[in-house]
């Protein structure tokens, strides 16, 4: 069995029930009691186990990486849409120093597309070593397939020990093929990334259960170590416009470049032009703002604001907005600097979607609403007579 | 047209709490459903099949229990249930997991398309679909918000980007991750109930499948999981009172330093 409780260890103090998300275990006989059944070997009891009561065993270990000592770097996959650099790029490449300095080591960027030479310097300030640059008209806009062939060659060729790419659309869709097929190990969505004193490994911390735990993984035996990271979460570092770098131009045969999907068209949609996931500042609104006319007022705020609007699930299945707004679950996850709830109940699913922001301010007329919870500043009252007074105030003190 | 839909049972995140004395989980009552964004990749397959004709086959790994989810997809248009379970499975990350579901998939058969979820609720990591597709060598089209048009062999869909989306074609077979927008789920028929709870569930073990034991369960995952913790609970803060003019005062004193 690959996991046993040593009988003689266990005391039978429970820490390890309590932090099985799987309900797994139970204290039977003053000892801990593995139901094999819902065990996934998850491992979360391991550590917590204060008197190494509890073996994980990897009965027939995939083994360590024969030449795991060969990969060094720290790399980010350097996302452009239209070609322009993304500005998660520039917060991957802040923090992929912080690491690089720590392993003493370098940091590259992949840049992929076509047309790129203008932001180079601009990304060597920011944090960059080297750039391996990739450059073809028909490798301008991402497609899945090339670019992962790209990716995959070049981790190959050069053995990166880290590669860092941003948690979106794209990133998401790219690494995942690329982990598989050089045999990496991946982690989604990470929120905090740190590196091992001793093993010199990365720590990998990122939410799970709609933020309700968070979960630290390694991959200590496979190379690259490669994770996505989540927007808005890492600081870009200051740019040194005296820093230096090398860029190291490469081309591949054109039949890697060939994709099976055809990118027919892409569409950019006037009502999301400010997107949720990059804005600084969101005002959201739910069902408490009684009907679409009503986002108006949302709408000028975050208009005088600099923000965006956003929308809670219930305000989305009214009609009120477009899906591409809503906040929560089954929408986007978003962590602003700001955010205005208005009229937004609370529940766990429109929670889970924005409570890693920094600032949440929530107006609701009801005193018991669970999102005065989480709020950090709440009001409570009624929307629309709160919302106008606020845009006109904002509206004094910005145009000064 | 035969199209198979991948699914995972997963916690009803919204019963998944914290005590906030304990600060631990909270599991007592907490419901095995669908994971949310699965019910829109059974949804859209239904609307295909009936489209197109064919059939519509749903596929789970997981404890014997998530049986379940493959006769609740039976009861909305779904006709037969895989289920991928053995202990030799336990313990897989995304890497181990779309490899498995991708051996399945081959002892399956054939298929022309692939549907999933854009994600699990639970783990959130959007990997697995792609990872299917790599491992079967096939295209695949994430964040699906529509399908524009399908035939026997080529389809042209709408693929949802943070700024709006993508129109994209792409040869069959193809692996297709959905979102939200595609669609609206049914609700079960009297029907579909029925023939769920008789309809016969084919289980997949290591047995069937003959993987390599060196790419499955704990020893095929990459990834390790060394530490779980609960984040710092948000609290609530200062509430602000007065009349509509004083309250806003207030907040823009009180924030105008973060806007600018």
């Amino acid at each position: 069995m690959p996991i046993q409780v040593i009988l003689e260890k266990c005391t039978g103090c429970s820490l390890c029930v309590k932090v099985c998300p799987f309900d797994a275990i139970r204290i039977m006989d003053k000892k801990a009691s593995l139901d094999l059944n819902k065990c996934t070997l998850c491992g979360a009891c391991v550590p917590s186990c204060k008197f190494k009561a509890i073996l994980l065993e990897k009965t027939q270990s995939k083994g360590v990486l024969p030449n795991i000592k060969d990969y060094k770097g720290v790399w980010v996959f350097i996302e452009q849409k239209n070609g322009k650099v993304q500005s998660v790029a520039y917060e991957l490449l802040g923090k992929a120093h912080e690491l690089a300095a720590k392993l003493d080591t370098q940091v590259s960027g992949v840049l992929i597309g076509d047309k790129l030479d203008d932001q180079l310097d601009e990304l060597i300030w920011h944090g960059a070593d080297n750039i391996y640059l990739v450059e073809a008209p028909e490798l301008a806009n991402f497609q899945d397939e090339p670019y992962t062939n790209i990716l995959v060659k070049l981790i190959n060729k050069y053995k990166p020990e880290i590669v860092l790419c941003g948690a979106t659309s794209i990133g998401r869709s790219l690494v995942s093929r690329v982990a598989i097929t050089v045999d990496a190990g991946l982690t989604a969505d990470c929120t905090g990334l740190d590196i091992d004193p001793q093993k010199k490994i990365l720590l990998q911390t990122r939410p799970a259960f709609g933020g309700n735990i968070m979960a630290t993984i390694i991959s200590p035996n496979h190379r690259p170590q490669m994770s996505t990271v989540r927007h808005k979460v890492m600081q870009p570092m200051s740019p040194d416009k005296h820093r230096k770098g090398k860029i190291i131009k490469e081309t591949f045969e054109s039949s890697l470049y060939a994709s099976r999907t055809k990118l027919l068209d892409i569409v950019e949609e006037v009502e999301s032009l400010v997107n949720i996931a990059e804005a600084d500042i969101i005002v959201s609104g739910g069902r408490g703002m009684g009907g679409l006319e009503n986002f108006k007022l949302l709408e000028e705020l975050a208009h005088v604001l600099g923000g965006a609007v956003g929308s809670s699930r219930a305000a989305v299945d009214s009609g009120w907005m477009p899906y591409s707004h809503q906040v929560g679950q089954t929408g986007r996850t978003v962590a602003p600097k700001i955010y205005i709830a208005c009229g937004i109940s609370g529940q766990i699913q429109h929670l889970v979607g924005m409570q890693s922001s920094k600032i949440i301010i929530a107006i609701n007329k009801d005193p018991d609403a669970p999102i005065f919870k989480v709020a950090t500043y709440g009001i409570v009252g009624d929307v629309f007579q709160i919302l106008p007074v606020l845009t006109k105030k904002f509206k004094e003190i910005l145009r000064k | 047209m035969n199209i198979i839909v991948c699914i995972k049972q997963v916690p009803e995140t919204t019963e998944v709490r914290i005590n906030p004395e304990t600060n631990t989980l909270i599991r007592e009552g907490v419901k095995a459903i669908i994971n949310p964004f699965d019910m829109y990749a059974i949804e859209e397959s239904v609307r295909l099949k009936e489209k197109l004709g064919g059939k519509v086959t749903v596929l789970t790994m997981g404890p014997p229990q998530a049986e379940a989810a493959l006769r609740e997809a039976i009861s909305l248009g779904a006709d037969d249930g895989f289920l991928v379970c053995d202990r030799a499975f336990a313990g897989s990350d995304t890497w181990a997991t779309s490899y498995t579901l991708a051996g399945a998939i081959k002892k399956i058969g054939v298929f022309d398309i692939i549907l999933c979820g854009k994600q699990a609720s639970d783990g959130d990591t959007a990997q697995v679909g792609p990872g299917i597709s790599t491992h079967l060598n096939i295209p695949q089209v994430t964040y699906v918000k529509k399908i524009e048009e399908v035939s026997a062999n080529i389809m042209k869909v709408e693929r949802m980007m943070e700024e709006g989306f993508e129109v994209i074609e792409t040869p069959l077979p193809v692996l297709l991750t959905v979102v939200k927008e595609i669609n609206e789920p049914r609700l079960p028929s009297l029907k579909g109930m029925m023939k769920a709870k008789s309809a016969k569930i084919t289980l997949l073990t290591q047995k069937e499948l003959n993987l390599d034991p060196q790419k499955i369960g704990l020893c095929g995952s990459p990834t390790q999981v060394v530490k779980i913790f609960t984040p710092p609970q948000r609290t609530g803060g200062v509430m602000l009172k007065g009349e509509p003019g004083e309250v806003a005062a207030q907040l823009v004193d009180l924030i105008k330093n973060e806007v600018n």
